[in-house]
């Protein structure tokens, strides 16, 4: 049963399997539909709508990414939209580069905004960023060197329920105040738009937005993988052990704090990724990611889909986001009501969310004992 | 994609007014105004011998020579005519005026395109005019001068004591020749000791600008920027023997003012604090009893502030009575809205914290977008009564504002509350008991049921005295609860949870430490590092300030 | 100043730069040795002075009355609370005052708590399996795989502890008296030098107690496990012990055998009294 590799494990899994196997259906589903199918018929799927649901497909990593630790890990970030926005910025920044002498201004090396601002030269945390392995690079290893610091201090100190929750909101909110401040370099209040290509290709053009949406599909089959063997493995455990009871995994001989930071850095990472495909989609990237209560609503797609699960983290946060562009285009002033109303109704009624309600019906047919982990009613 | 609105934004207001109201309303004022100036001659043969002295008096102002014009004043000012002062003032500021058809006229107010202007001699008020129907008495800076001292001098004999204290107030740094002999018998008959002391300074700084050394020790100890204005200029003049004594004597008062702007800081340092504690300690005590974040605090303060607004919609006129209503009408609304919370969501979720943090985060969407959809997305005014405006001058360089002086003390009055609440009552030592130990506190049969809904109306109607307070100093709007949440639990964690005295001292210290962090930092970044400050803080001292001990808060 | 002090200090943060654990050196006598220790809370002495030698292989109770300082003492060695003054010494090589929680388990100090901790969501076999003793770093956990080695010897626990027919169940549907067993069965994964044991048979039947005596008294012996026992209950400890130290007030009142320690008058005062002549 066990695979030697443990990356390949996941593969072995009749979920993991159905659940690539679906998200695979549909990109191809959407490619075909989009391309095959000619403008104006009912079928088609416009180069709108396959950008909507590229959209959709970040989101949905950025909840897997989550999910990974608040799922299995038990801790409640919510900063999540910190490390997003953090390779939001990095693949924004790269983007900027990429203009050139294209902008309003037609400065070969600064971006308009810093024109604007009458700099004289590159600050040295953009150099660099014209380089699109550097980027890529720093998509990943700016959110993993934040995740790295801030988790070293909190972990160690053994910050760790609503303490944690608390502080990681602090820090995105002081990060969101940050990146607001023109001096910082990051376009202040507008961020950063205006793109026009990536690796050569024009963000304009239809084809360049359908490649987006495959990458995220990807990216997302590829974060599912790894956040799937993680868990499958013997330090998924360690991570459901922490979880329920933090005190006796460290009385086995585990290092908590360096399990917590290890997940809690890879997951920054995912989610960092997440930002980095999601701001081409949508042409920009400001300081209002990082807005505490983004971060609360990625929490909520978890816990809409269901908890410790990660495909319920998808389905989540698809639906949630789904419901979010038809309210807000019918009638926008219900959609904080709607959606303060699922906070409350999926914490009371639905504890496990729509995938504990699947999972219930699954195991009336068929008492499965795969599953590794059951999402606790306990979150201590 | 997202369309909530960012909670320091302020949400933009319409100040356009419509312009095709204007085009309806001109011709209609234009036809009161006629009206009203054909009364105010049918009243004029009474009055119009008394007033035929005063029309040559003020004849005598509009010529273009301004050497007669100066002239003009002085008869003015000696006329002994009782509205003398009015057209002094008005002539200062440009108001006073002349109509087509000859008559003065004061502009009561010259913004807009159509100004209210009264008689100058009658006092009666003429409608409005259109700009292009009067014509200005014009002065120069001379003229100017001139004016200022005699208002000054005319103001030194108001009856009016509060008038005579200003005018000496404003004759500071603008003592000449021509005033300094009139002054010195003002000093001799005055018979208040601030315009006594007023005016000898306004003439100790002429004496210096005379260069008099003496003056120097007479000014040594001011605080006024008037008084340090003339040193300088001495400090730089040509006199080496003055200078450097008016070098001493400004290096003196550079000194006290550091202390001044120091015991300033900290004053806003205090203010702000006690807003933070008024804010944080209701969380305090539901975070600390019962161990659940309440996301929808910011709400219930939010709620107390509208509270406010709305009492002074039913009071109106009256801010004063209606503020000390608001404070136990916000404290109910708000307890009412806890229980409500507490009942409907938070019972539920026993023993599952994040959950109900996340749950009440959706409750305070929706307590967001209510107000929002019902009163209105935008800010709303609450009025501060007379007692409370205005700022108490402790010297020339320090004054307290009242309003922040009031939050202040309210803030203490709570907190001092508050503590006689748990020490001194049942419910506190019932509400301390579950804090230490939940399951024991039940076994000895203490409904923790109870105690958990009366904490929670008394955490949350202290959110609601938060509000109330805070519509004294900011304005109230949907977003006002989310300014203060992040804050509020940043002081509860700093302190320690569950420790009110904890909460008090990390309140007024962030308070400070963003006060004093604000002049080189710039207030956002201020706040940032305030925020990474506690961040940092919490690694070192994960309980907090004051911790709880032993074994209970080990478990 | 001192954040910054403690980030240097802290040189734990690469797996790699950790020196394996070496062996115990018990060659010159006791596996623990606990000198003069004292910790107090908030003024409150919940130890004061406590001198405790354990030996290789011995089978220890200890006994008192409640607050007598039984449970700081664990905390104490395992690393979970740090005395005011005093030394702990596992055998005479590891000075324990030095270590924290994770340093100390894999030295070989197993505990089982008061209150039995097991991870609930997992099963007992996984429970297990996260009890044995390998390599707990981070990759070497992320890639590990279930020998057959570790399956024979998770079996043999399991078969131990009698609870071989629930492998794949969750440890949460578990009872009381399994959750004991199963905490023993993971201690025994630890392949530990020393147990402690927080009183385990608190809320057991009759079987489960005789069962429970069984399982201690035949994994103390020499060149195998050390074992300290805290219980309350006085047949229990009669059914097992050799040696018994009594606590009071947070220092060594008595230690002997139960015979001697019964007759003790101190004790019978203190403690045994009530209970003997109820």
């Amino acid at each position: 049963m066990q695979s030697r590799s443990w990356l390949l494990r996941p593969f072995s899994e009749r979920s993991t399997q159905l659940f690539i196997g679906v998200l695979l259906a549909a990109l191809a589903l959407v490619t075909v539909l989009h391309l095959a199918v000619p403008a104006g018929h009912p079928l088609n799927v416009t180069a709108y709508t396959v950008n909507l649901f590229g959209k959709y497909l970040s989101y949905a990593l950025l909840a897997v990414a989550v999910d990974l630790v608040w799922g299995y890990l038990g801790i409640l970030s919510l900063g999540h939209g910190a490390f997003f926005a953090l390779g939001g910025y990095a693949m924004g920044m790269y983007l900027m580069r990429q203009i050139g002498d294209r902008g309003t201004y037609g400065d070969p090396v600064l971006p308009d905004f810093m024109v604007f601002l009458n700099w004289e030269s590159l600050p040295w945390y953009w150099q660099g960023f014209d380089m699109a392995w550097f980027a890529f690079a720093m998509v990943l290893l700016a959110p993993g060197a934040l995740a790295l610091v801030f988790g070293w201090l909190a972990f160690r100190s053994r910050v760790t329920g609503v303490y944690l929750s608390i502080i990681t909101q602090a820090m995105t909110f002081a990060l969101m105040l940050a990146f607001f401040r023109n001096e910082m370099g990051f376009g202040g209040n507008n961020g950063l738009t205006d793109f026009r290509d990536i690796l050569g290709f024009s963000l304009r053009n239809d084809a360049t937005r359908l490649g987006l949406f495959i990458a995220t599909g990807v990216a997302l089959a590829l974060g599912y993988v790894i956040c799937r063997a993680i868990v499958v493995s013997k330090l998924g455990r360690v991570c459901v052990a922490t979880r329920d009871a933090e005190a006796r995994t460290r009385f086995l001989g585990y290092r908590v704090e360096r399990f917590q930071l290890f997940v809690f850095v890879i997951s920054a990472m995912l989610a960092g990724v997440a930002g980095a495909l999601y701001v081409p989609q949508v042409g920009i990237i400001n300081p209002s990611e990082f807005e505490p209560i983004f971060s609360i609503e990625i929490v909520l797609w978890v816990a809409l889909g269901g908890r410790a699960t990660l495909y319920g983290a998808v389905i989540g946060a698809i639906l949630v986001n789904y419901a979010k562009t038809v309210f807000t285009g019918v009638m926008p002033d219900a959609w904080l009501f709607a959606l303060g109303a699922l906070f409350v109704l999926v914490t009371v009624f639905l504890p496990r969310g729509v995938a504990g309600l699947l999972a219930y019906r699954f195991k009336r047919q068929r008492r499965s004992s795969d599953d590794t982990a059951t999402p606790q009613e306990a979150s201590a | 994609m997202r369309n909530f609105p960012l909670p320091w934004s302020t949400t933009a207001q319409g100040g356009a007014v419509h312009a095709d109201e204007v085009r309806i309303r001109t011709p209609w004022v234009l036809l009161m105004a006629l009206a009203v100036s054909l009364l105010g001659l049918a009243h004029a043969p009474s009055t119009l011998a008394q007033d035929a002295e005063a029309v040559v008096l003020l004849e005598a102002l509009d010529v273009d020579d301004y050497a007669a014009k100066g002239e003009a004043i002085d008869a003015i000012v000696s006329s002994d005519d009782e509205r003398a002062r009015d057209w002094l003032q008005a002539l200062l500021d440009g108001r006073l005026q002349r109509t087509d058809d000859g008559r003065f006229v004061v502009v009561l107010d010259n913004r807009g395109r159509d100004w209210p202007v009264e008689n100058a001699l009658t006092g009666e008020a003429l409608g409005e005019m259109s700009r292009r129907e009067l014509e200005r008495i014009g002065i120069n800076n001379a003229l100017r001068n001139q004016l200022r001292s005699a208002l000054a001098v005319v103001d030194l004999y108001s009856p009016d004591l509060e008038r005579r204290r200003a005018s000496a107030e404003r004759l500071l740094g603008e003592v000449d020749d021509d005033l300094s002999g009139p002054l010195a018998e003002v000093i001799e008959e005055a018979t208040d000791d601030r315009v006594r002391e007023r005016l000898s300074l306004a003439l100790a700084i002429h004496r210096l600008e005379q260069g008099e050394l003496e003056a120097v020790a007479e000014l040594e100890g001011s605080l006024h920027p008037e008084v340090r204005v003339a040193l300088n200029r001495a400090a730089q003049g040509d006199d080496p023997v003055l200078a450097t004594s008016a070098g001493e004597a400004l290096r003196g008062i550079e000194q006290t003012l550091k202390l001044n702007r120091a015991a300033e800081t900290l004053y806003f340092g205090l203010s702000m604090g006690s807003v933070l504690v008024l804010a944080a300690i209701g969380l305090a005590i539901t975070f600390g009893v019962m161990g659940v974040i309440n996301m929808a605090h910011g709400e219930l303060i939010m709620l107390g502030a509208y509270t406010t607004w709305a009492v002074q919609q039913l009071l109106p006129g009256q801010p004063g009575l209606a503020l000390i209503l608001s404070i136990p009408a916000g404290f109910l609304v708000s307890a009412l809205a806890g229980v409500a919370i507490e009942r409907g969501v938070i019972q539920f979720l026993k023993g599952r914290p994040l959950e109900t943090l996340l749950a009440t985060f959706g409750v305070s969407l929706i307590l967001q977008q209510l107000v929002r959809t019902v009163i209105s997305p935008q800010n709303r005014t609450v009025v501060t009564p007379e007692w409370m405006s205005g700022s108490l001058a402790v010297n020339d360089a320090l004054s307290l504002t009242l309003n922040r002086m009031a939050v202040l003390g309210f803030a203490l009055l709570v907190f001092v509350g508050l503590m006689l609440v748990m020490r001194r009552t049942r419910l506190g030592l019932e509400v301390r008991a579950v804090t230490q130990n939940r399951a024991m506190a039940r076994s000895m049969g203490i409904r923790a049921t109870r105690v958990d809904i009366l904490t929670f109306a008394l955490g949350s109607g202290v959110a609601g005295l938060a509000g109330v307070a805070l519509s004294q100093l900011t304005n109230v709007g949907p977003n006002l609860g989310q300014n203060y949440i992040i804050d509020s639990f940043m002081v509860v964690v700093f302190g320690g949870v569950g420790n009110l005295w904890g909460t008090l001292v990390a309140g007024l210290s962030l308070g400070v430490i963003n006060q004093v962090l604000e002049p080189w930092a710039g207030a956002v970044l201020a706040k940032i590092i305030v925020l990474v400050f506690i961040i940092l803080f919490i690694q070192k001292r994960p309980r907090g300030l004051f911790p709880q001990k032993g074994r209970a808060a080990e478990g | 100043m001192s954040l910054l002090r403690s980030l240097a200090d802290r040189d734990r943060v690469f797996d790699f730069l950790v020196p394996a654990a070496s062996p115990v050196d018990v060659r010159h006598g006791p596996i623990l040795y606990l000198e003069d220790v004292t910790v107090s809370f908030d003024g409150f002495k919940a130890i004061d002075g406590l001198d405790l030698t354990i030996d290789d292989g011995e089978l220890r109770c200890i006994i008192g009355p409640n607050g007598a300082g039984k449970t700081t003492m664990m905390d104490i060695i395992t690393g979970k609370t740090r005395p005011d003054t005093g030394k702990v010494w596992f055998g005479s090589r590891h000075d324990l005052l030095a270590m924290n929680e994770p340093e100390i388990a894999s030295l070989g100090i197993g505990r089982k708590f008061q209150k039995p901790t097991v991870f609930e969501a997992l099963s007992v076999f996984e429970n297990l399996e996260l009890a044995m003793a390998a390599d707990k770093r981070i990759l070497p956990t992320l890639m590990a795989c279930l020998t057959g080695e570790v399956r024979d010897r998770i079996d043999e626990v399991l078969a131990t502890i009698g609870l071989a027919g629930l492998r794949h169940r969750p440890a949460g549907i578990l009872s009381h008296g399994q959750k004991q067993w199963l905490e023993i069965g993971m201690l025994l994964m630890q392949r530990p030098r020393l147990l402690l044991v927080d009183e385990p048979v608190a809320g057991m039947t009759e079987q489960e107690m005789e069962r429970t005596a069984e399982l201690l008294t035949g994994l103390a012996g020499a060149g195998k496990q050390s074992v300290v026992v805290v219980e309350h209950d006085m047949g229990f400890v009669r059914s097992i012990a050799r040696q018994v130290t009594v606590l009071h007030q947070g220092s060594v009142l008595a230690e002997g055998s139960m015979d001697r320690i019964s007759h003790d008058p101190k004790v019978i005062e203190v403690y045994l009294g009530a209970e003997e002549a109820a």
